[in-house]
């Protein structure tokens, strides 16, 4: 008996995490109830900042469900085995933060009950309209591609499937990165730059989910990581966090060079307050500078660092796109180029929004939806990586 | 001919008769139901000339009526409706101060409605910019799309509403041009409320309007007419 007492252990662990994830989504579910009571007032939300924390949580999972298909991609378009091994993973991550983050954007919507609608009405000029459809047929295409790598007789499709995949994921992180493009009258938005930044932060946001929920499983089966994997692995990432990092200073240093934009960028870099904290400490430093130092430096770069590199990650991803998607809204519009103006609608006034704890909760609701779905995929499918062995790669 | 045949003809011919008074109240009643049977034509533009030197500093008057008309709380919290609002301006070069009121500006090219996912935003012939409250399922990307921030998200669940005006907890809102009474061949209320006659409503595709007139003579500006939305809203003096 006492040898089965550690697999009991873990059983009964695993179900409390279960438990714990439940719990997360039922709070955020609760807090939806709350919201469909009482309406946004009990948000931090209003009529200046009309997209808050939700869209934060929501937008990270998206971007980096598409991002974590990376793997996928290096594996059956680029064929690496390193990879190829850990693509139906990716697969399931990919589906489980789709799912996640769209569930916080639709139990946001001031009206989630009439979802039906916005599937049944649809105006083909709108983005939002082109990211339903999107996100309905990333869903489709990856569960397509995990068929065919987990059913033998469909080995064959894998490539073409990774292939549709690998193209689905660019144009839905277009489509993202244009939600915000197509803002023109907005100073933080309405820029061509946006689309390939967001594309690159997916990159390095969704292998640093990768690597977390890797590692968790290799600790869990108390088995290590190949070293010549962790260490491409942990290299590449560096390289996804250097391409994103240029990214955002290219998008902040073009708007420091409009002399229109030099206010906004005032503000986000130096005056605003929260948001130049976050963006410098939360995303420069911790999210950007201490995980290349604990992934390139010659005596750090084990495992232990680059879970902590990676977890780094996605809190400078949070920080970075809470300052995009609030910061951006709260630096007043310039209705009236060469005047100062004030009204009782906060013309020429920076915005004021305090997140609420609902909204935090529906946010955190949508992490707990990915969690239990990657947790209970991997537990009931094969989705544990297993090196293919060198002398076949 | 047959017995068998005129008794058929005769059948068909009580039938149709019976059919023929059956529905012709009904469909006299749908006609009365629906008043005016014409619909919007885009022969006509609604459009505003407001004139921001005789708009009076202070002076909220047209606002006021909005609320009242509209039946909007007339409170001033961020999470308020506010489908009209002062704006007072400061020239930063010259230091000249102004008031104009801001509202909707009923865009020809409106970025509400090339964004929203679900057609509620939308023009009508007439240039109206209106939200379909069954369409709109509170998104908000009008909001974030808008450049003049005309838009209002109802944060609460409202109570009596006007019939006129329909309103939605969870739906977006902004000013309708009062569509309810245009449609009656009335004025805004705004314009209608203004003591110094600051905002002139009319058919900015008539020649012959009042507005179009004025328009060929002064000197009338479209906020932020950089952005090539060729707004229903103009102002003069700014």
């Amino acid at each position: 008996m006492a040898s089965h007492s550690p697999q009991q252990f873990k059983t009964r662990l695993f179900y409390a995490l279960l438990a714990a994830g439940g719990l997360v989504v039922l709070m955020g579910l609760y807090a939806v109830h709350m919201m469909d009571e009482q309406g946004h007032i009990i948000t931090g939300m209003n009529n200046q900042i009309v997209w808050g924390v939700p869209h934060v949580f929501a937008i990270f999972l998206i971007v980096s469900a598409s991002g974590v298909l990376n793997v996928s991609s290096i594996g059956s378009v680029f064929n690496k085995p390193a990879y190829k091994a850990r693509a139906p993973l990716a697969g399931l991550l990919s589906i489980a933060m789709l799912a996640g983050g769209l569930t916080v954007l639709m139990l946001d919507l001031g009206r989630p009950d009439r979802i039906i609608v916005a599937a049944t009405n649809f105006n083909h000029t709108s983005v939002f309209a082109w990211n339903i459809f999107l996100y309905s047929g990333m869903f489709a295409s990856v569960a397509v591609y995990l068929w065919t790598m987990m059913e033998q007789r469909m080995y064959p499709w894998s490539k073409p499937a990774g292939f549709i995949v690998f193209i689905w994921r660019f144009v839905l992180t277009t489509g993202t990165g244009v939600i915000f493009s197509f803002l023109v009258a907005r100073q933080a938005y309405g820029t061509a730059i946006l689309p390939p930044m967001f594309i690159v932060l997916s990159f390095a946001w969704g292998l640093a989910v990768f690597h977390l929920v890797q590692s968790a499983i290799y600790q869990w089966n108390e088995k290590s990581l190949d070293e010549h994997v962790q260490k491409r692995m942990r290299n590449l990432m560096g390289v996804f966090v250097i391409a994103a990092f240029y990214f955002v200073v290219a998008y902040h240093l073009t708007n420091l060079y409009f002399a229109h934009q030099a206010g906004f960028e005032r503000f986000i870099l130096r005056d605003g307050g929260i948001y130049p904290l976050l963006l410098w400490i939360g995303y420069v430093f911790i999210g950007s500078l201490l995980p290349l130092l604990l992934i390139f430096h010659p005596s750090l770069g084990k495992s232990k660092h680059v879970v902590a590199a990676s977890l780094l990650i996605v809190l400078g991803a949070l920080a970075l796109l809470y300052v995009f998607i609030i910061g951006g809204q709260a630096f007043p519009l310039n209705i009236f180029p060469g005047y100062e103006s004030s009204s009782s609608f906060g013309d020429g006034q920076i915005g004021l929004y305090h997140p609420s704890i609902p909204e935090v909760l529906l946010g955190l609701g949508g992490v707990g939806i990915s969690f239990l779905i990657a947790a209970i995929g991997i537990r009931v499918l094969d989705f544990t990586p297993r090196e293919i062995p060198k002398a076949s790669s | 001919m047959s017995d068998t045949n005129v008794q058929r003809r005769q059948f068909l011919k009580t039938s149709v008769g019976a059919a023929a008074v059956a529905i012709a109240p009904g469909m006299l009643l749908f006609d009365m139901a629906h008043g005016k049977s014409e619909a919007v034509s885009s022969k006509v533009r609604w459009g505003m000339l407001i004139d921001t030197a005789s708009c009076a500093d202070g002076c909220n008057d047209c606002v006021t009526a909005c609320n009242k008309e509209n039946g909007l709380s007339g409170g001033l919290s961020p999470t308020d409706s506010q489908w009209i609002r002062k704006v007072e301006l400061k020239d930063m070069r010259g230091g000249r101060t102004l008031a104009l009121p801001m509202m909707c500006q009923h865009c020809e090219e409106p970025p509400c409605v090339d964004v929203c996912p679900t057609g509620a935003s939308f023009k009508r012939a007439d240039g109206i910019v209106l939200v379909d409250k069954h369409l709109c399922i509170g998104c908000r990307y009008c909001m974030m799309a808008c450049p003049y921030k005309a838009r209002s998200f109802v944060h609460e669940p409202l109570h009596d509403q006007k019939p006129d005006v329909p309103r939605g907890k969870g739906t977006v809102e902004s000013c309708t041009m009062c569509v309810h009474r245009v449609d009656k061949g009335q004025q805004p209320a705004c314009a209608e409320a203004c003591p110094n006659k600051s905002i002139l409503f009319g058919n900015l595709n008539d020649p012959e309007s009042e507005i179009s007139k004025k328009i060929r003579t002064v000197q009338s500006t479209q906020v932020r007419a950089d952005l090539g939305l060729n707004t229903g809203v103009r102002y003069q003096g700014l």
